[in-house]
């Protein structure tokens, strides 16, 4: 197994998790995004509709696709750009979590390739996506002042290096108490320590809201399709890469096994 | 656990050195966050280029996958 194998094995997986994730975002998160820039264009949610323009930002409809300052339509956003989105981050995510399973094979206690690849992607889902959802959760159109996003990206950004960096962490502490003390007290001790640091760290940012009285349903169903996109597309690339870099394995395993017995003859 | 391996004798998992993995992981991670940036955060706080046509084209993707978008 080289870097080569996980890499190209890692984009493929992202290309294909690309697809299932495409689908979801666009069958259920879709319509929760029109039906949000449905309420901006309402008035619902005065925080964001007072100033459409001056926030160097706009939402254009099919049916007034033609609004001055809006370059992109409705039905190019919701198509093209969203595959754009999805499949350039699911690709990159992939090769990411292709070359740290690379790293993590026989660096993880007693796992074989496909379970250590497996731990990879679900240890990279929860740290790099989960936590910072739970503390910044995704908001659609029409909910957000345009005046704060600089401090709301660098808070998301700052949740999600904090978690990620407290998994990098956590993940070296089993390591190391996993000879002295078993599998069973490591994930458990470390599995503390990361939640310890995230919670701490989550408390201690600042709290983002900014829903005004934009309805808590659509709020809920946009933030359910977020979760389920961002889910499918982990998965997948789990799944996927789990299958691959199993099957790669058991080929070498086969080889090596071979190449003993014909040693031994 | 001893008994296990003895019967299915499984083959040394060998990891793969890290001056091995150091180019490969420098190009990914370089190049992938360069592709999240322009996905993620390009023409919310800083614009490179200038212009919304960046965040308006991957406006959708950057709500759903949970990026603030504006």
């Amino acid at each position: 197994m080289t870097p080569r194998t996980f890499l190209v094995r890692g984009l493929l997986a992202g290309l294909l998790a690309g697809f299932f994730s495409f689908a979801v975002a666009y069958t259920v998160g879709e319509p929760q995004v029109d039906a949000a820039i449905a309420v901006e264009e309402a008035g619902a949610a005065p925080a964001h509709s007072d100033q459409p323009a001056s926030d160097g930002h706009s939402h254009s409809h099919a049916d007034s696709g033609e609004d001055s300052g809006t370059q992109v339509s409705r039905g190019t956003q919701s198509t093209w750009g969203l595959a754009t989105g999805i499949f350039a981050v699911s690709i990159a995510i992939g090769g990411v979590v292709g070359l740290v399973s690379a790293f993590a094979v026989g660096r993880l206690g007693r796992l074989r390739p496909g379970q250590s690849t497996a731990v990879v992607a679900l240890l990279g889902f929860v740290a790099v996506w989960l936590v910072p959802f739970l503390k910044y959760p995704a908001t659609p159109p029409a909910v957000g002042n345009g005046d704060t996003i600089g401090d709301r990206t660098l808070y998301f950004f700052s949740i999600q290096a904090i978690s990620v960096l407290a998994m990098i962490g956590a993940v070296l502490l089993a390591r190391r108490l996993l000879a002295g003390h078993g599998a069973y007290r490591a994930v458990l001790v470390s599995g503390a320590a990361f939640l310890a640091v995230t919670i701490v760290a989550g408390l201690l940012l600042p709290t983002v809201n900014e829903i005004g009285d934009f309805p808590g349903d659509t709020l809920w169903y946009f933030r359910r399709a977020s979760l389920l996109t961002n889910a499918t597309m982990w998965a997948a690339i789990g799944v996927i890469l789990t299958g691959l870099v199993g099957k790669v394995h058991e080929h070498e395993s086969a080889v090596a096994a071979r190449r003993d017995l014909a040693a031994s003859l | 656990m001893s008994q296990a391996s003895a019967i299915t004798p499984e083959i040394e998992i060998p990891s793969i050195p890290v001056t091995q993995l150091a180019p490969w992981a420098a190009f990914v991670f370089l190049t992938a966050a360069i592709v999240l940036f322009f996905i993620s955060a390009d023409q919310g706080v800083v614009s490179i280029p200038s212009g919304t046509a960046i965040h308006e084209w991957v406006h959708d993707g950057r709500h759903l996958l949970g990026f603030p978008c504006h």
